[in-house]
Parts: C-alpha cells; structure tokens; sequence
C-alpha cells in the first residue's frame, strides 16, 4: 500500500505544470475562474495550444496521434488543468466520436474525420436523447429509413450541448423498427449543413444558453455515414458509456471549487467577523472537504485498478454519483457565502462604481443553478444506481 | 501508487481473518462480548500466537509492523468477525510504550493486557482537560481522580494512564490490582472500565506525554475506522443476501428499486469510508496526522450510523432480534462512534484547521 506517486509521474506533473504555465493564455484562465460564459474562439484557441504540443486527444491511441498516456497520467493532466484553470476540453469529438471511430469506424472514415478533430476543423455534436427518450435511451424514435445510396433521417434530438457551434452532429437513430429496441439503432454521422435540419436553442435555469433541440425533417445523409454495422449502434453507445470514465468524478473540479469557497469564506465578513469563524459555515466546507479527500482516493483506487485490469469497472459509477454531489455541494456552499449577495442577476448591476460581493462571484448562484444538470447528464445518478444494483449487489 | 496489500499484511490478514472465522464465530462472540470479563483468555493467547498482537509495533520495539496499514489490516480483520478481544487497549499502549521506550514484551506476547486510560467523565475525548492529577511520592509517584471508558480496563493487568504533573499530561503505568475497576461489558459487546485513582501508586513513563497521548489516540481511533470498515462489509453483504432471499408480494425483495438504490449508497458510503481510511493510515506518521484521522473518524461515524441503520431497517423486524447477528453488527456501528471522538468532535478539529490556516 502507498499513495505516492512514481517519480516519473512527479516528473510528468512537473512537465504538465511548467507547460500549463507558460502556455495557457491568462484571459483564457480568468475566464475560466470567473465563469463567465465560454466562447467558441477560447476553446478553439485552448484546443489549437494543446494540439501543437501533441496533447490535445488525451485518450487517443498513439497511433491516431494520442499522447500515449497511461490513466495516472490523465488522471495528473487533468488535476493539473484544473488546477491552472485550464477550459474543459470540449469532449464531443475528442474524448466521445474519435475513440469510437478508432474502435468502430472504417479505415476511410478515420483517415477522414480524425485529423479534423485534431486540428479543429469539425466541431462535433451529439445527438442521443430525445424529448421521449431520456434515461431510456434505446426507446429513441429518431428514424433513418435507407433510400439508395442515402439514409432519410426524421425526428427530433435535444440537450444538444453546444450544437451552437457544431458543424457536425453524431446520432443514434432507429433504422430497424421491427427488431427488439436496442438491435435496431444505428450510429450515424451528419453533417448539420444538410437541409432539413433545423437547430433551436434552449434557454437553461440560470438563463444561459448552452444545449439545444434539433430537427430533422427528410434529411438525406450519405449511407458511407454509417459508423459500424447497420443495427448496431447500442454497442457503440455502451462503449461510449464505459470508456469516457476518465475523471468522470470530477475531482479536479471539486479541488478547484474548494479552494475558491474556503478563500471566499475567508474574504467575507458576516457579523463582524470573516464568514469561516462562523461555527455552521465552517462546518459545512469541513464535512464536504472530508468527503472530497475520501472522493480523491476513492479516484485513485478505481484508477489503480483501471491501470492493472486495462479498463475501468462498472464500480466507476461510484465516482459518478459522489462526484457529483460532492460538487453540487461545493457550488452551493459558494452561493451561500455571498448570502443575499448572491441575488443580482448576472450582468444586472452595470454601475462598475457599486461593488457588489468579491471579484469573480457575480454567477456564484447561476453557477450552482446550472451545476444541477451534473446529476442528471452523462446517465442520471438513479440510471447509475441501477448499474450497480445489476453489476456489484448482484440483486 | 499501489492499494494492493503487501506480501506479509496479506498474509496476517489471511491468518486472522480465517481464525476468527473458524474459532470465533458470532454466536460464540455473543456468550463471550457481554458478560464480564468480555473476553475470551484462551483465544486471546492463540491471536497473540498468530502474530496479531507483534503487528502493532515496529521492529525495534519488539514486533514486526506498527505502521498504519498494519493497524488497518488488524482491525478490518477483527471488525469482520465482530471481535470483542481488548485489542484497541493493546494497540494504543504500544504505541505509547514505543514512544516511551518501555519494554512490551509481556504485551506483544500476550502475556500481560493492558489498557489506555486518558478520557474523563467531563471531558471523554480532550487531552487538554484532563484533571486526574499525579504527585512525586518517595521514589516514585501517586495518582488520583476517575478515569473513564477505559476499553479492555475491565480485563487488564496493567492500564497506562494520563495525569497531569507540573501542569503537563504525563504518562503512567498502573497495576490494574492497584487500582479500584469497575468493568462492565458495553451495549455493543466488548468491554470497558471506570478506573478510580486514590493515591494510587504509578511509575513513571513520560514526563510530558502530549505528543505520544496525541498520538496514541489517533492510532486508536484509524483502527476503529478500520474496524469499522470490517463491520460495515459485513453487515452490507448480509443485508444483501436477505435481498436475495427474502421474498414478499411474490418476488425477492431486492428487486424493489426503493431498496436496490438504498443498498447502492451503502456501498458507496463503504467505499468512501476505506478510502478515507487509507489515507488516515497512510499519513499516522506523518505531520497532519491528526487531520486525516479525525477526517477518517467524522465520514466513517456518518457511514458507520447510514449502514446500521438501513440495515436494520431493510430487513425489517428480524433485525430487531437478539438472535440475528446484524443487530450487534449495527450496534457496534453506532456505538463506536462515540469511542475516542464522535462525529461532531473530529468535525471541529478538521474545523479548527480550516479556521486558522
């Protein structure tokens, strides 16, 4: 038993950190802290940085141009993003469409799509839940009837995360209604300037704008757009749900968001007094440090165990679950601390003479308001709870 | 990085864990945990023979572990087989006679026990109020006041206890035959002793035993974690072969959702709770034990209480029974809570840090 790291994994942090700190533009990262809304020139700018220095495709094989990391290494290179205030990598085309088409994809389709990824050419979308099918994903109703040489794809995708700036969308659809509900869907690539597409954004809960529904009406796509075999697109979707578990517990986030509520807590003063002397507010950041110090190793072994065995265990669904309270709770907490503070409307006082709250903390209410959806998306906490009642309680 | 046990700590693990399996089952423990003297002397000698009582002190006090993971793997093992032998006093001790300098042969051996008395009536968990007091007498010194919830006190020969001298905790050793004991076997089995001090001779062992006291206490309290850790398997898998088993309305009652999603947050609480532990053990020695244990002691005492009582509540009445081992598996859940810090006091400590960093 010991916790410490390898010295070549001190070593590759230290590299990752220098990197981090000499490369990652300071606008970028203060955007970042602040949470202000991303931009699709920040994360294109991040993502052309990251690819000149060979580590944009973190979970690529080497072979399609991936860094070759082992999962401590991702596990270090994303804590130490996180650390740097580094933007999400966008993970539509990198982390979920390239991995599946060098699982599942032809030899032309990858020649094709891969590089473009890499060099920021297509932004890809995804399109998967539907308004009627949700935590039920295979009963989707999305159609693609073959015509010829071409699919006819009707229906309706939503919670399309920043379709906005996609060209591109990949789409579970049903091309075999007859068959039992998973046998018959498809993985489909579409280019979303085809005609009959039609993408409408939806306003969220704290107001932003940052997924969207899309619908397709006779729209004609290529049968070459076909990824794997016709009928076998749940497969696709499974593997997708158990490869993309790379720091699905959000631990870096978690540290990020700690950092910032114990600073805050600090910063404020509340009844004379900074707002940490408080005895409750003191004790609630101490319960969710607990929990997030338990969460890091938790992290640590699962990874442990991903590095020996080759793959990550459906016990991954674990770090989903407290992952995301344990940030939900830290979110919280930094909209607690500015108290009735938290009010304005981000963007709502203009008057840059009234200073109100900390720098940085105009979207700490918006931010736990938005942060609702991580229990939700990626397989609602109740869908991973299933998961684990089939696979670790055997019940 | 590595969470796989040693070749050794395996091993120890191994030994133990099939020992109390075959010589120290739950009905067994029942006869033994709650009535004086809470214990059982003939087992005591053979654990002591398979090694459990050298794993608590490094090799140059005598034994051939002491460190934090053997901590662990010791009361894992004990915790799985709900074992009430007065295994905390002797970990605790040694840790103190190590830091002392004191001979513990009798202790590793099994020949003698001995019990760590630093708690008081008004004051359970707090080093810094301890009001039994020592006097310099002739050669050596006396003791008085009342110490209390002293674990394994009710079976000891010798108890080590902490008095203040010169306005410092100092570090005792009394004859338990010296003293008046009142023992008594506790709610969740096992037992524990109210130790009364009267001019009681003592000798000596450290002056000023703050740090070593610290100390000794975070070691107590990472192996009631690890226990902990022991029982709370346990008690999760039975509860999960009851919902295999049980059926009512014509199916296992496992295939509720209501109750498969409870299971769920069990399990990750108990995952939470080992990790928590490892990190408690792997940072004993270091600066920021203190920390990391009451870290470990505050999630695991909420765990510890989310475990017992779902259980209990999950099998329904045949869990309130005497006669169904998950009642004293989730009374010993609950009540080792409040052994050497509850919930709430590891929580302040950890507050504490916060508030003045």
């Amino acid at each position: 038993m010991d916790l410490s790291f390898s010295a070549e994994d001190n070593a590759f942090r230290e590299e990752v950190r220098s990197y981090l700190a000499e490369n990652l533009p300071k606008q970028i990262s203060d955007a970042v802290r602040n949470g202000t809304e991303q931009t699709k020139e920040m994360a294109e700018e991040w993502h052309a940085i990251l690819n000149r220095k060979g580590w944009l495709a973190t979970t690529w094989g080497v072979e399609f141009g991936g860094p070759g990391w082992t999962p401590v290494q991702k596990h270090i290179f994303e804590e130490e993003c996180c650390r740097a205030y580094a933007p999400r990598i966008v993970p539509f085309g990198l982390n979920m469409l390239g991995p599946v088409l060098q699982a599942f994809g032809s030899k032309e389709q990858q020649d094709y799509y891969l590089p473009r990824i890499l060099d920021g050419t297509d932004w890809w979308c995804q399109g998967y839940s539907e308004p009627g099918a949700g935590s039920d994903l295979a009963s989707l109703k999305t159609r693609a009837v073959r015509d010829g040489d071409e699919y006819v794809i009707n229906g309706q995708k939503t919670w399309t995360t920043l379709g906005q700036h996609a060209n591109k969308i990949f789409c579970l659809c049903r091309t075999d209604p007859e068959a039992k509900q998973q046998e018959g869907i498809s993985f489909i690539l579409v280019d979303l300037d085809t005609p009959g597409i039609e993408m409408r954004p939806i306003r969220l809960i704290e107001g932003g704008h940052e997924v969207n529904e899309v619908f397709f009406t006779d729209v004609r796509v290529p049968v070459t757009n076909l990824v794997g075999e016709e009928n076998k697109g749940w497969t696709i979707a499974k593997f997708l749900l158990t490869h993309e578990r790379t720091g699905i517990a959000g631990v870096g986030f978690s540290m990020q968001s700690l950092e910032e509520v114990k600073a805050l807590a600090r910063k404020i003063r509340r009844g004379g007094r900074p707002l940490i002397q408080d005895p409750l507010f003191a004790a609630r950041i101490a319960q969710a440090e607990i929990d997030l110090e338990a969460m890091k190793i938790t992290n640590l072994r699962m990874l442990f165990k991903a590095q020996q065995q080759g793959a990550p265990g459906p016990e991954t669904s674990i770090l989903k679950i407290k992952g995301t309270v344990i940030h939900q709770e830290l979110k919280d907490l930094a909209r607690r601390a500015l108290g009735p503070v938290a009010a304005p409307f981000p963007g709502s006082i203009t008057d840059g003479n009234i200073m109100f709250g900390p720098e940085g903390t105009s979207n700490n209410a918006a931010r736990y308001f938005n942060n609702r959806k991580t229990s939700i998306f990626g397989g609602s906490n109740e869908i991973q709870r299933n998961i684990l009642t089939k696979t670790m309680l055997e019940l | 990085m590595d969470f796989n046990l040693t070749e050794d700590r395996r091993m120890l693990q191994d030994s133990l864990t099939r020992y109390l399996g075959d010589k120290y089952p739950v009905d067994h423990r029942n006869k033994v945990a709650y009535a004086l003297p809470c214990h059982d002397p003939a087992k005591w000698t053979e654990m002591a023979e398979l090694g459990a009582l050298f794993a608590l002190a490094p090799e140059d006090a005598g034994g051939f572990g002491g460190t934090g993971f053997d901590l662990m793997v010791v009361f894992e093992a004990l915790g799985r087989a709900l074992n009430p032998e007065p295994m905390l006093g002797a970990a605790m001790a040694s840790r103190l006679m190590t830091k002392a300098g004191a001979d513990q042969e009798a202790l590793l051996s099994g020949a003698m026990k001995y019990a760590v008395a630093v708690g008081e009536v008004e004051a359970p968990y707090e080093l810094d109020q301890i009001a039994c007091t020592a006097t310099a007498k002739g050669d050596g010194h006396v003791l008085s006041g009342r110490k209390s919830s002293v674990y394994g006190g009710q079976a000891a020969d010798v108890i080590l206890v902490a008095a203040m001298l010169d306005g410092k905790p100092a570090l005792f050793e009394v004859q338990a035959s010296d003293a008046q004991i009142a023992g008594y076997p506790m709610m969740d089995g096992g037992g524990a002793a109210e130790v009364l001090l009267d001019d009681t001779p003592a000798k000596l062992l450290l002056a000023d035993a703050s740090d070593a006291l610290s100390d000794a206490l975070n070691a107590g309290a990472l192996a009631l974690c690890a226990e902990a850790v022991g029982v709370m398997e346990v008690t999760h898998d039975i509860t999960l072969d009851y919902l295999r088993t049980r059926k009512q309305f014509g199916v296992p009652i496992g295939k509720f959702q209501v109750l498969q999603h409870r299971a769920v947050d069990m399990l990750t609480e108990i995952e939470q709770s080992r990790s928590i532990t490892i990190k408690a053990a792997s940072e004993l020695e270091g600066p920021d034990a203190s920390r990391f244990v009451s870290m470990a002691k505050n999630l695991i005492g909420r765990a510890a209480r989310l475990v017992a009582e779902e259980s209990i509540q999950m099998h329904g009445g045949i869990a309130m029974t005497w006669e169904y081992p998950v009642s004293h598996y989730a009374k010993r859940l609950v009540m080792l809570d409040a052994q050497l810090g509850d919930t709430d006091y590891h929580l302040s400590r950890v507050m504490a840090g916060l508030q003045a960093a």
